[in-house]
């Protein structure tokens, strides 16, 4: 089911500009806490929401791959978005919360957890609403940043979900050919 | 009521290649001297079963096609007709085609129509005994020759075109069959054509049917233009505005360089058709003195013809076959890939195993209800019990996914003939050990090395039939392919008694290509590995088959991507084996779980060799940073694991308290330094690049009893990694 949406999501994201018609007038986004920056992502991309657990480390990869963890049978990287940010890294407590989400493909869908502080909200977002996200004052280049959008007096980043998590690909200098 | 047949086309689809593979090997088998009627009934009965199964789900072009060879199998049955190697060769050539439909059916592709149709004309023609007793014979083969000779004259007047840097259009006309029902008359078009300039023209006929079977009024031959001279393009297409819509067209402008392949897509033709236009146009074109300019060396051509029947297999088949072998691979692993056909005792014997599950889960449930202490033996046994059918039962799940080898065997004779055939060789192919299973992810991966390997076998290999006698050896070579057990892995050999490999012959040409240094020492069997690396080729010419110095490096990567190692071993003058280690399965396997830090690894036990404990004082530095120490009469490199993979060490940081484990990959002995030993298990291999991606010295992951995830360590990709 979840696959379907995401293909769903993956062929509309094809077909229009990516940045205008990301949601069709208006869309739901999951918001997130990282320190006292508020970010969103699509909420047809998120598959779960899990607690913190312990992950196996994997050798000489960036520190913001913290590792794999057993999802279900399935392994699933995790990746801390407050150092790949670069913002400064918090204690994983009981609160830390994985957020579970679905990388489109054509070919196929990848899972990947990535670690934020805290989940706060499910917003819905008039397309309109979204403003393109200015050149400075973020810590992230915003090539991963879909748009800006307010909400209660308070700035949401509304990530890009596939920019965001391909970006392990470039770092990929090997890709064998099986 | 009507019922959905395409519930049942998958059915089909196997059987139809079943009945193919016995077909072809049957075919393969068959000895012209000595008739077993047995064989040939075998074969009948394949074809009689495709028959009979297309026409059930509507593949008409199927049953039509198999139809013919039935015809011709079952006078060769009755003893009617004599079976000769062409019919052989002719019945081998539909085989493939009927394959190659049925496959383009499978995938909802079109099919070959121009193929099926040179197959379908091929069988007609042997079926009439019309391909060589009479010299006089078809017009067919008349035609065919024509086509052999001119494309020969076209390749010759390209050539001359490239040194007189001429300009001038390459014209790709295809009528459609009903072109001369609109009133379309091409020969009409081809002499406006030649009043623009110097016209080529190149008709391709295969599409012609025999005599009885044409329809005068359509058209089946397409014709391959070459206009040579400075001519607007909206010229040539004025000429051909009128037939826009009942043909296709494909004109292209002809630079300095023409390339001589001109064939051009022949597709809308079908089968039923006639060749009267086509010769009466072949004759106007190469015999009407009225039209020299369109085939320029017109009087030599006629000449040609005339005292020519040779057989008209030759010229053109030869191309075509290159091509089905290639073909057929990709096919084969679609098929194997769809389904799993499996044993009735397997089934019965997981049924079996899942009833004793049920039983003692049942067991084990009535203990549980009122459980008091006293229960606790009988809990134990249950659970025993449990265990052991557990184990049983993955067994059966994972015998199901075993396939006897010999579905990739199966395809070798027809490599080998084929190719020895093509190279004049003469060559004989034994299998050995077709029986030994293989899980069939395995059997999937494996196919595509093996035939570069036996090509390279056939090409390199073995010698020519000469030579061989000159050496004092029998004149037909032996390949042989075996497969056997051994440990927990399956060992595939392929045995040539060809020339061997000359060690001397490697190094230097390693030398040559810059690979290696001409002062590097090399063991034998480091020289013979020479072969493995990118770019190298010691064949002196490059052939189709093999020589380009691409594929042992490909080989060598697929076999270790399938977690085995590959190892040649070679007397020259006698021979060559090629030996492929490969685990049984892709999916479990044995490992020893170590501990580096607060991580967790599997060892592939397969890998290990033993397991040591050495002090601080047996450790040798080499060039200050490599460290080695010595087992028994050999220096082996460790590996400091929480170095490589930059793990916090715990406090048994020193060589004394940890553990070496003495671990072979790739033919190279390490010892991997690690913390301590934890267990064996079985663990289920899990992809890491399903949501990831690779890592470097890691092969995959599994999940342990805990829940948690152990990686499982890659000892070749760890040296490879550790040397960088």
């Amino acid at each position: 089911m979840n696959k379907n949406v995401t293909q769903e999501v993956e062929k509309k994201d094809n077909d229009h500009d990516r940045f205008s018609n990301k949601i069709d007038n208006a869309g739901q986004y999951l918001s997130f806490t990282l320190g006292k920056e508020e970010y969103g992502v699509d909420i047809l991309r998120v598959q779960e929401i899990r607690s913190w657990e312990p992950v196996s480390r994997i050798p000489n990869v960036p520190p913001y791959e913290k590792g794999v963890v057993n999802l279900r049978g399935s392994i699933v990287p995790i990746i801390d978005l407050r150092e790949r940010f670069k913002l400064k890294s918090a204690d994983y407590t009981l609160l830390t919360v994985v957020v579970v989400l679905q990388i489109g493909d054509i070919k196929k869908t990848r899972t990947m957890g990535v670690v934020v502080d805290s989940v706060s909200d499910v917003i819905t977002v008039d397309k309109a609403q979204i403003q393109s996200a200015p050149d400075f004052g973020t810590k992230i280049s915003n090539e991963f940043i879909n748009g800006l959008v307010s909400v209660n007096e308070r700035m949401v980043m509304l990530l890009d979900v596939d920019k965001l998590l391909k970006l392990e690909e470039l770092d990929q200098t090997e890709i064998s050919v099986f | 009521m009507s019922i959905d047949m395409s519930q049942f086309h998958q059915v089909f689809f196997e059987e139809c290649f079943e009945g193919l593979e016995a077909m072809e090997a049957g075919l393969l088998n068959l000895n012209i001297d000595d008739i077993d009627p047995e064989v040939i009934n075998t074969i009948f009965r394949g074809a009689h079963s495709i028959k009979g199964g297309s026409g059930t789900f509507g593949f008409n072009n199927v049953a039509d096609f198999t139809h013919i060879m039935e015809t011709l199998l079952d006078e060769m049955r009755d003893g009617r007709r004599q079976v000769t190697q062409i019919a052989i060769n002719i019945l081998l050539g539909s085989v493939d085609c009927l394959r190659e439909m049925i496959s383009s059916i499978q995938n909802e592709e079109e099919v070959d129509e121009s193929r099926v149709a040179q197959h379908t004309a091929d069988l007609d023609n042997e079926l009439n005994g019309l391909a060589e007793s009479t010299p006089p014979p078809s017009h067919k083969a008349n035609v065919e020759t024509i086509i052999t000779e001119t494309s020969e004259l076209v390749s010759n007047t390209s050539e001359a075109s490239d040194t007189n840097e001429e300009t001038g259009w390459k014209i790709a006309f295809c009528p459609y069959l009903d072109l001369l029902k609109t009133g379309n008359d091409p020969v009409r078009m081809f002499r406006e054509l030649s009043e623009l300039g110097e016209l080529t023209s190149l008709a391709n006929i295969q599409d012609v049917p025999s005599l009885f079977e044409m329809d005068p009024e359509e058209c089946n031959i397409s014709w391959d233009l070459k206009v040579m001279g400075d001519i607007p393009l909206d010229e040539i297409e004025e000429i051909f505005n009128w037939v826009e819509g009942d043909c296709e067209l494909d004109i292209q402008p002809i630079a300095t360089k023409p390339t001589k392949k001109t064939a051009p897509p022949i597709s809308e033709v079908a089968p039923e058709d006639e060749p009267e236009e086509a010769i009466e146009t072949v004759a106007k074109e190469v015999s009407q003195p009225t039209q020299p300019e369109i085939i320029v060396e017109q009087p030599e051509v006629s000449k040609e013809i005339e005292p020519n029947a040779k057989p008209p297999t030759t010229a053109t088949k030869e191309p075509n076959k290159k091509i089905q072998l290639d073909s057929d691979q990709s096919k084969l692993i679609v098929q194997v890939a769809s389904s799993i056909r499996v044993d009735t005792s397997k089934i019965d014997a997981l049924i079996n195993m899942v009833g004793e599950v049920v039983i003692t889960q049942s067991m084990l449930g009535l203990v549980g209800e009122n459980f008091t202490m006293d229960k606790v033996d009988q809990l134990k046994k249950g659970l025993a019990q449990l265990e052991r059918h557990t184990r049983d039962l993955q067994q059966s799940v994972m015998n199901v996914r075993m396939l006897p080898i010999s579905f990739v065997f199966s395809r070798f004779p027809r490599l080998v003939h084929d190719i020895s055939s093509k190279l004049g060789k003469k060559i004989e192919l034994k299998l050995v050990g077709e029986n030994t299973e293989i899980d069939k992810s395995v059997v999937e991966l494996i196919n595509d090395p093996l035939v570069h390997l036996i090509r390279n076998s056939l090409d390199h290999g073995i010698e020519m039939p000469a030579n061989r006698i000159a050496a004092g050896k029998p004149e037909t070579g032996t390949i042989e392919l075996k497969a056997y057990h051994r440990g927990g892995h399956i060992v595939i050999e392929i045995i040539d008694d060809g020339h061997g490999m000359d060690r001397n012959k490697l190094i230097a040409k390693a030398v040559e290509k810059g690979l290696i240094d001409d002062t590097t020492v090399l063991t034998d069997k480091q020289a013979y590995e020479l072969i493995f690396l990118p770019g190298f080729s010691t064949a002196e010419k490059l052939t189709d088959i093999s020589g380009r110095g691409v594929g042992m490096d490909v080989v060598r990567r697929n076999i270790e991507a399938l977690g085995g190692n590959i190892e040649i071993s070679s007397e020259l003058g006698h021979g060559t084996t090629i030996a492929i280690h490969l685990p049984l399965t892709l999916a479990i396997l044995d490992g020893q779980s170590v501990a580096v830090g607060d991580e967790t690894y599997i060892v592939p036990l397969v890998s290990i060799i033993e397991s040591i404990n050495i002090t601080e004082k047996m450790l040798n530095k080499v060039a200050g940073k490599g460290e080695t120490f010595r087992l028994r009469n050999q220096y082996i490199p460790i590996i400091r694991m929480h170095k490589i993979f930059n793990v916090q060490p715990s406090t048994k940081s020193k060589m004394g308290e940890g553990v070496i484990v003495v671990a072979e990959g790739q033919g190279v002995l390490c010892g991997l330094f690690v913390d301590d030993l934890l267990g064996q298990q079985q663990v289920v291999i899990k992809s890491l690049e399903a949501n990831y991606r690779r890592v470097d010295g890691v092969s995959g992951a599994t999940i342990l009893g805990d829940g948690s995830v152990a990686l499982i360590l890659d000892v070749p990709g760890l040296v490879r990694f550790s040397n960088r």
